[in-house]
């Protein structure tokens, strides 16, 4: 218990937070290497979900890789990307691309499809072109399980951004390895706790926007 | 493909070593499934609290996690038992809901079929609800022990043995070859328990031929 209460001062001191490697920086860098990663997720993975989702080919495709994904070894990923790249945030946003492109593929496909097809019909009985139906009523109705597959991607970076300090990248892995590198538990302990905060904090976004938007879609 | 034949001995162990650590949490968190998944079944207003209460578990990062638990367990980082209720915790998160809707697809018709031929509560449970369920329990079952047995590697950078030790030495080290191994296994691993829990599923339950899915 008494680390507990060390992590906690630690948390609690302005001083572990200041400075370019305290905590404040090192969440930024969590941060900006997790929007890094689902920005060049998303790019490559909703067009191909949504295009997936809007002609319903490649389902399969997009069904295995998801599965896939799950059964990776993260650690591996990260450890065989920095042997070919090198050291620094090359490698880890390797893997953060390759662990988040299904879950936002699987969301964006999902969502285009849980679209009854009666809705669709009606779209296209109305004079609606094939892009029309996608963007005026495909992906707007299905945004709350496109957005369900960014928080899973969200989910998934946030949690392997703190292997990236692993392999010389930066982000709140740092302090958690620092700490393990010189048996101060205290300071891994409050690293840790960050990075579960951060992640919560996170999800909690996600979950809120979700809600949220079922509202106003009126799916609820 | 030289290196790999050279440490088959220390593939072997780590690959034992990682079995160890994944079989364990993955059984667990299917037995502890169950009751959480009956119980919230039964109590309506609890359901979607229990649900997502414990799906939420699954937001928290794993190596975080490895790391704070010995603080409520009372064991050391690298204790065994500190990476199979991490582990557990994670499966957890997966197959409470799983669970819930597994036992909750079962017909209501059935149920009270089996109530007024003369069943008990618990005799209903076992031998009604259960096998009915078992299809979809299967289906949540393969997805936890797949996550589980990549999980495992990353317990490696706090120093416990599993095929995840072929990652960190083979990046300290710069073998290649040792970390395609790991991954390779890894997935060979969770290839393996799968086969090996539709096999179970088709003997089981012989009414479900087709999977789980």
């Amino acid at each position: 218990m008494n680390h507990l209460v060390e992590a906690f001062d630690l948390l609690l001191d302005a001083e572990s937070w200041s400075g370019p490697g305290g905590f404040g920086a090192r969440m930024l860098e969590h941060l900006w290497y997790t929007a890094l990663a689902l920005i060049i997720s998303s790019a490559i993975a909703l067009p191909v979900g949504l295009a997936v989702g809007h002609t319903g080919r490649g389902r399969a495709l997009a069904v295995i890789s998801s599965g896939l994904v799950r059964a990776l070894p993260t650690l591996g990923l990260i450890t065989l990307a920095a042997l070919f790249v090198g050291i620094g945030l090359t490698a880890p946003m390797i893997a953060f691309v390759v662990l988040a492109v299904p879950s936002i593929l699987a969301g964006a496909y999902a969502g285009v499809e849980s679209v009854s097809p009666a809705t669709t019909d009606a779209a296209k009985a109305q004079g609606m072109s094939g892009w029309q139906v996608l963007i005026k009523v495909e992906i707007p109705l299905g945004l709350p399980l496109i957005i369900g597959g960014l928080r899973n991607a969200t989910l998934q970076v946030v949690a392997t951004a703190t292997l990236a300090a692993y392999v010389g990248a930066g982000g709140l892995g740092r302090q958690l390895f620092l700490g393990l590198r010189t048996q101060d538990y205290p300071l891994m302990l409050a690293a840790s706790l960050a990075v579960i905060l951060l992640a919560i904090i996170l999800d909690a976004c996600f979950e809120f926007s979700q809600r949220l938007l079922r509202r106003l879609l009126g799916l609820v | 493909m030289e290196w790999i034949l050279n440490n088959l001995p220390r593939i072997t162990d780590l690959t034992l070593a990682h079995l160890l650590l994944a079989l364990p949490a993955v059984a667990s968190a299917f037995l502890i499934a169950l009751p959480i998944a009956w119980a919230a079944n039964r109590v309506r207003p609890l359901r979607e609290v229990v649900v997502s209460g414990t799906g939420l578990l699954y937001a928290i990062p794993s190596l975080p996690l490895f790391i704070v638990l010995p603080i409520i367990l009372g064991t050391g980082v690298r204790d065994t038992f500190n990476v199979i209720v991490a582990l557990t915790i994670f499966g957890l998160a997966l197959m409470v809901r799983s669970a819930a809707d597994a036992l909750d697809s079962v017909d209501s018709g059935v149920r009270l079929a089996s109530t007024a031929v003369g069943y008990s509560p618990a005799k209903r449970f076992f031998s009604v609800e259960l096998p009915l369920a078992g299809p979809a329990l299967l289906a949540g079952l393969r997805v936890v022990s797949v996550s589980t047995i990549s999980l495992v590697s990353v317990s490696a950078v706090l120093g416990v043995q599993s095929l995840g030790s072929l990652f960190t030495d083979g990046f300290e080290r710069g073998i290649v070859p040792s970390i395609a191994a790991g991954i390779l296994m890894t997935a060979l691993l969770a290839l393996l328990l799968d086969v090996l829990l539709i096999a179970a599923g088709r003997v089981i339950m012989p009414w479900a031929r087709g999977g789980g899915r």
